[in-house]
């Protein structure tokens, strides 16, 4: 059993403050969030480095897709600092949070894809929208990333008529298009049997190490875990609580997390 | 304080739809990147509702003649009844009528599809792809009702003459000559080179304005849409009631524009 907690919350002080170096994607330094009387994220303090896929774990209400809205700038800190490949996104301007956000990519829990929209125009949206890409480089481009997702079949289905699962690729293809170097994931698990959850897991795993990019990924499932993570993150009350590699994560003695986790996870 | 409460509510949902409005005229020069929609949104808010404007506004001719004709033949100037069909319809009633079915059907349509985007999170995607919901959701929408309501509005106006006119003619006894060519004398013309008479186009005018409103509200509170199902029912039923209460005051501000002495 691994015997350190690495406790950032009580340590806001481990992040230096100024620059955020070159390495380090991500930056969260005591950032506090509540709606209304309901305090979200207390004090959070996460780094995450370039390259890197972290998970973030934890009880529901926590903060965990709180914290992704605050990296992809749909919600914005009460205190505290957030940095987004080096941009301070207390500060970033309109216009460059809008350049930004197509350098990330975000799969949200239910894919929310456009009902209207076939599978191929949902994917090729991102670049009909902001590229000058012709429209069969668009077309091309749409291809290879069904084909990364395994959907080289599905073209010109409607969300309507695909599964939970295909959704959650289609929506992974759709946030690969722009070719991002940050990828965000809300649950990609969330609603699936364990054979789909598996292979979206093992697609997550596929994705990092094929294009090198840097994720974070929320999830409740210690398959996902196991398969995906290089660093995780159990979440308490908006606060990090164990912060450690996988292994030494589902060994770790902290209470609370082997109380999240149960006797039997998964 | 309730009332306070409400007044800041209401205000607060009239500055955002004010925005929108705003916001939608300066997307207009993405028109053309966006005029395919702009077909689709056009073909689908006309061939929805063509149907029920031309039932509604003929039987809304037809009691329109019957109601007037009866008071007018106490009188004896029945033969005048095609002038009132004609100018109470191509003022008033053909553009009310049209922008009441509107905002009951595409309208609450309107309010529904962004509100169930809003509630799953499809805006939100639309948001951290780059894409801008004004311009690809709104604008096309505003539009395609901007143009649709005054076409609608010329064949309500239609149908309610001839609506008037089956009653003059079967009920009144007025030959239907006779109403339609006082029908067609009654709407006065400007002449020159504005030879549409000033009672057809301040209708078709109004019918704009209609448009503009109802898809504004509707828009706006489909995008303000939050909680779920309830949320989005929620959203189509102030669209649908706001849209109406809109176009009542609106009504009385356009008409007193155009036809104060």
């Amino acid at each position: 059993m691994a015997k350190s907690t690495i406790d950032l919350a009580r340590r806001p002080d481990v992040l230096p403050s100024g620059p955020v170096p070159e390495d380090v994607c991500v930056r969260f330094v005591n950032v506090c969030k509540a709606f209304g009387s309901k305090v979200v994220l207390s004090g959070l303090t996460l780094d995450v480095k370039r390259g890197e896929t972290l998970v973030l774990m934890g009880p529901s209400g926590t903060g965990k897709s709180v914290t992704l809205r605050h990296v992809i700038g749909l919600l914005r800190q009460d205190s505290g600092d957030v940095w987004v490949e080096g941009h301070d996104m207390s500060l970033i301007k309109p216009l460059e949070l809008f350049e930004l956000r197509k350098r990330m990519g975000y799969l949200f829990q239910e894919g929310a894809l456009i009902n209207w929209m076939s599978v191929a125009d949902n994917v090729a949206l991102p670049l009909m929208e902001n590229s000058s890409m012709s429209r069969s480089e668009i077309e091309d481009r749409v291809r290879e990333k069904l084909k990364l997702v395994h959907l080289d079949g599905v073209w010109d289905e409607m969300p309507g008529e695909i599964s939970g699962g295909m959704k959650k690729r289609v929506g992974l293809a759709r946030a690969l298009i722009t070719e991002p170097e940050l990828i965000l994931y809300d649950e990609p698990n969330a609603g699936l049997d364990p054979e789909i959850s598996q292979s979206i897991n093992e697609l997550i795993r596929e994705v990092a190490d094929t294009l090198k990019i840097t994720s974070m990924v929320i999830t409740h499932m210690v398959s996902c875990v196991r398969t995906v993570a290089d660093r995780v993150v159990l979440l308490e009350g908006g606060k990090v609580i164990v912060d450690a590699p996988p292994q030494e994560f589902l060994n770790h003695e902290h209470p609370r997390l082997r109380r999240f986790l149960g006797k039997d996870p998964d | 304080m309730a009332l306070f409460r409400g007044f800041i509510e209401f205000a607060r949902g009239l500055g955002f739809q004010v925005g929108l409005f705003l916001q939608v005229i300066a997307r207009f020069p993405h028109i053309p990147k966006r005029r395919a929609f702009i077909s689709s949104q056009l073909y689908g808010a006309g061939n929805k509702v063509l149907h029920v404007v031309l039932l509604v506004s003929f039987v809304m001719g037809m009691v329109l003649s019957l109601q007037t004709g009866l008071v007018l033949a106490d009188y004896g100037q029945q033969d005048k009844v095609g002038i009132v069909v004609a100018v109470t319809m191509a003022r008033e009633m053909g553009p009310f009528t049209t922008a009441i079915i509107l905002a009951a059907t595409v309208g609450s349509a309107l309010a529904a599809e962004l509100g169930t985007m809003a509630v799953s999170e499809e805006l939100s995607a639309l948001e951290v792809i780059s894409v801008d919901k004004v311009s690809f959701l709104v604008m096309p929408r505003v539009l395609a009702m901007i143009l649709m309501a005054p076409v609608l509005t010329i064949f309500a106006d239609t149908m309610g003459i001839v609506g008037g006119g089956f009653v003059a003619q079967s009920q009144l006894g007025v030959g239907s000559q006779l109403y339609y060519d006082s029908a067609l004398e009654s709407l006065q013309g400007l002449g020159g080179l504005l030879a549409v008479p000033k009672d057809v186009y301040g209708g078709l005018m109004k019918s704009m304005v209609f448009g503009a409103v109802i898809s504004i509200i509707s828009c706006a509170e489909g995008l303000r849409a939050r909680g779920g199902a309830l949320g989005v029912g929620n959203a189509t039923r102030t669209a649908v009631r706001d849209s109406i209460i809109a176009i009542i005051i609106v009504n009385y501000f356009i008409t007193w524009f155009l036809y104060q002495k």
